[in-house]
C-alpha cells in the first residue's frame, strides 16, 4: 500500500468516527440530561446555566418518586398485564399459525387474506364498539380488555409464525405421525423446539406493545390503583407543579425493563425486525 | 356414446369433489387449530367494524338510545367543522415531513453504520437505543428537553448565544418539535431494516459497476438505490400508516395545542369520543381516517410498480 493510499484510508476512517461520534452524542445526550435531572435537588432543577453533574447526587429521588405515588403498584400492574398478554399471544398464535401453515382446508387462503387485512385497520375504527362491548361485559376497570383479546391471536404474529413454520421441513412431522403422535404432540415435541427464535421474537414484540401501551389503559383503567406505568407517568406529569427530578427518575425506571429486555434478546430483536422488514 | 353424453351432462352439477376421509380430518384439524382466531376475528374485528360503520350514521352518547341521522356526521365533518380540516392538515403536514425526513436520515445513517470500522456494534446499539425505550417516558423526556427556559435544547443553543424558540409552547414550532422528536426516536428502527437491505446487495453488482468505471456516487445512485427500493417501499408504507395514527404525542405533550397546532386527527377523534361523548361523530371520523389510509396505501402500492425493483421478478 502506498503512503497516499494509507493516508487516504486514515482520513476516511477518521471522518467516519467523527460522524459516528456526533451522531452518538445526539442520541445519548437526552438520556444523560434525563439521568442528570433525575439526581438533582428540586431547587437545582431550575438553576441557569444548568449543572450537568448534580451536587449532591440525590439517589433518594428514586425512592421518593416511588413512595410519594403508588409507582410500585403501577409497576406490578404493568408486569401482570404484560406477562399474561405475552402468554396469551404466544399460546394462541402458535396454535393458529400452525393450523394455517400445515393443514389444508376449504376457505384457508380466504381466511389468511382476512388475517392480513385486519392489520390495515386503524385501532380507532373498532375502538368505540369495543369500548361499549367491554362496558357491557363489566370489564371497565379490570385488566381483561388488555389481556383477553390476545388469547384469540394477533394477526401480525400469526403471519410471522406462519412464515416461520413454512420454512420447517415437513419430513420431521411425517416421522412422528407414523409413530402415532397426535397433532398437539407433534406441535409440542417436534415443532416448538425448532420455533424458539420466532417465539422469542413475538415475546419481545408483545412485551413492547403491552409495556408501552397507552391508548387502551386510558380507555379501560380509570382508578389510580389500577394504572399502568404509562398512565402513572402521565398522571405524575399532569399534577399542578411538575417536579421534573422525580418525573425523570420515574421515567428512567420505566425505561429500564425495555433496555434489559433488549440487551438480553438483542440478537433475536435485530433479526426479527429484519425478518418482518423484508417480508412485510 | 349416450352414456358419455349423460356423464358430461352430469359433471357440472357435481361441482365439489367429495373429500376423502383423510382430507376431511385435515380440514377439521385446521378449523380446530384456527378456531380461537376465527372467534377473535368475529368478536374483535368483524362485529365492531360493522357496528362502527352503523354508529357513524347515528347520533349517540352511549348512555341514551342512538338516533339515526344518515350521513349528517360526515356532512358536519366536511362542511361545518373547521377543526376537522385543521386536524387533517396537522396530520398530513406531520406525515409529509416526518416520514421522508426519517427515511433520508436513517438511510444516510445506515450507510455510515455499514462501514467496516472497529466498534461498529457499539455504535449500532447506541443509535437503536431511543427506539427501544420509545413511548410515554420518551415523550415526557422530550417535554423536558423542549422546556423553553431551562430545557436541554435551549440550553445548548444558549451556549452559542442563540435564544431558542418556545418549541412545543409556540404554535409555529410545536409541530416541527414533534417531527424532531420523531426523528430522534424512530431512525434507529429503520436503520436496522436498511442495514439488512444493504447486506442483501450482491457485491458482484458493485464490482461490475467498478469495472465500468463508476465512482462512489454513481455506484450509490445506480446500484444501491435501485436495489434498496423494496426496503424504501416497506419503510414508506409502514411510516405513512404509523404517522397518520399519531396519538400519544398530542395527548401527553400538548393536548392538541397551542392554538390547535398539534391537533392530530386521532387525538381529535378520541377527544370527541371520550370527552364529549359524541360517539357517532367520532366513528365517522374513524372511517374517514380508515379510508384515507387505505387510499394512500393503495396509491403507494400502485406506484410501486414503477419504482420498486424486485430481483426475483421477471418481466
Amino acid at each position: 500500500m502506498t503512503t497516499t493510499n494509507r493516508g487516504r484510508l486514515l482520513l476516511k476512517n477518521s471522518l467516519i468516527y467523527v460522524l459516528l461520534a456526533i451522531g452518538s452524542l445526539v442520541m445519548l445526550v437526552p438520556f444523560a440530561w434525563m439521568l442528570s435531572t433525575s439526581l438533582k435537588e428540586s431547587y437545582q432543577v431550575f438553576t441557569w446555566p444548568p449543572k450537568w453533574i448534580p451536587d449532591p447526587v440525590k439517589w433518594s429521588n428514586y425512592k421518593t418518586a416511588f413512595t410519594s405515588l403508588p409507582f410500585g403498584q403501577w409497576f406490578n400492574n404493568t408486569i401482570i398485564i404484560t406477562v399474561l398478554s405475552i402468554i396469551g399471544a404466544v399460546v394462541s398464535c402458535v396454535i393458529v399459525s400452525y393450523g394455517f401453515a400445515r393443514f389444508k382446508a376449504r376457505g384457508r387462503s380466504f381466511l389468511f387474506i382476512l388475517t392480513l387485512a385486519t392489520m390495515m385497520l386503524p385501532d380507532t375504527v373498532t375502538m368505540i364498539p369495543k369500548f361499549y362491548m367491554f362496558t357491557k361485559f363489566g370489564w371497565i376497570n379490570t385488566f381483561y380488555p388488555l389481556i383477553v383479546p390476545l388469547f384469540f391471536g394477533k394477526a401480525y404474529f400469526v403471519f410471522l409464525l406462519r412464515q416461520f413454520f413454512m420454512s420447517i421441513p415437513a419430513d420431521l412431522e411425517e416421522a412422528a405421525k407414523i409413530d402415532g403422535a397426535s397433532t398437539f404432540g407433534i406441535l409440542w415435541r417436534v415443532i416448538l423446539p425448532l420455533t424458539v427464535p420466532a417465539i422469542v421474537t413475538i415475546t419481545i414484540f408483545q412485551f413492547n406493545d403491552s409495556w408501552k401501551d397507552f391508548m387502551q389503559p386510558i380507555l379501560y383503567l380509570s382508578k389510580p390503583e389500577l394504572y399502568t406505568l404509562t398512565l402513572g407517568i402521565n398522571f405524575f406529569k399532569s399534577q399542578n407543579n411538575v417536579q421534573w427530578n422525580y418525573l425523570m427518575a420515574a421515567s428512567m425506571v420505566t425505561m429500564l425493563p425495555s433496555l434489559l429486555f433488549y440487551f438480553i434478546g438483542q440478537k433475536y430483536f435485530v433479526e426479527s425486525i429484519t425478518l418482518t422488514g423484508m417480508k412485510g | 356414446m349416450e352414456k358419455a353424453a349423460n356423464a358430461s351432462e352430469y359433471t357440472p352439477v357435481k361441482t365439489k369433489r367429495r373429500l376423502s376421509k383423510a382430507e376431511r380430518k385435515e380440514e377439521r384439524t385446521f378449523y380446530l387449530l384456527t378456531g380461537p382466531w376465527l372467534i377473535g376475528l368475529l368478536i374483535f374485528f368483524a362485529v365492531p367494524m360493522v357496528a362502527s360503520l352503523w354508529i357513524s350514521l347515528n347520533q349517540w352518547d352511549m348512555l341514551t338510545p342512538a338516533k339515526f341521522v344518515g350521513f349528517k356526521n360526515y356532512n358536519t365533518a366536511f362542511n361545518h367543522d373547521p377543526l376537522f380540516w385543521q386536524s387533517l392538515k396537522v396530520t398530513a403536514l406531520y406525515s409529509v415531513f416526518s416520514v421522508p425526513l426519517g427515511l433520508i436520515a436513517s438511510l444516510l445513517l445506515s450507510l455510515l453504520l455499514n462501514q467496516a470500522v472497529r466498534g461498529m456494534r457499539l455504535f449500532r446499539t447506541i443509535f437503536y437505543l431511543p427506539a427501544v425505550v420509545s413511548g410515554v417516558s420518551v415523550m415526557v423526556l422530550w417535554m423536558w428537553i423542549f422546556n423553553p427556559q431551562i430545557g436541554l435544547l435551549n440550553t445548548i443553543l444558549g451556549y452559542f448565544g442563540i435564544a431558542g424558540p418556545g418549541w412545543i409552547f409556540d404554535p409555529h414550532w410545536a409541530l416541527p418539535s414533534m417531527v424532531i422528536m420523531s426523528l430522534w426516536s424512530t431512525v434507529g428502527g429503520s436503520v436496522i431494516i436498511w442495514l439488512a437491505g444493504l447486506k442483501g446487495i450482491p457485491p458482484s453488482l458493485y464490482e461490475a459497476a467498478e469495472l465500468d468505471g463508476a465512482g462512489g456516487w454513481q455506484k450509490f445512485k445506480n446500484v444501491t438505490i435501485p436495489m434498496l427500493t423494496p426496503t424504501i417501499f416497506f419503510n414508506l408504507v409502514m411510516g405513512v400508516i404509523g404517522a397518520m395514527q399519531t396519538f400519544g404525542e398530542a395527548y401527553v405533550m400538548t393536548k392538541g395545542g397551542p392554538m390547535n397546532s398539534t391537533l392530530f386527527f386521532n387525538f381529535y377523534l378520541f377527544d370527541h369520543a371520550f370527552q364529549n361523548f359524541r360517539m357517532g361523530y367520532a366513528s365517522a371520523l374513524a372511517w374517514v381516517l380508515f379510508i384515507l389510509i387505505l387510499a394512500l396505501t393503495a396509491l403507494v402500492v400502485k406506484s410501486s410498480a414503477a419504482w420498486v425493483y424486485y430481483e426475483g421478478e421477471r418481466n
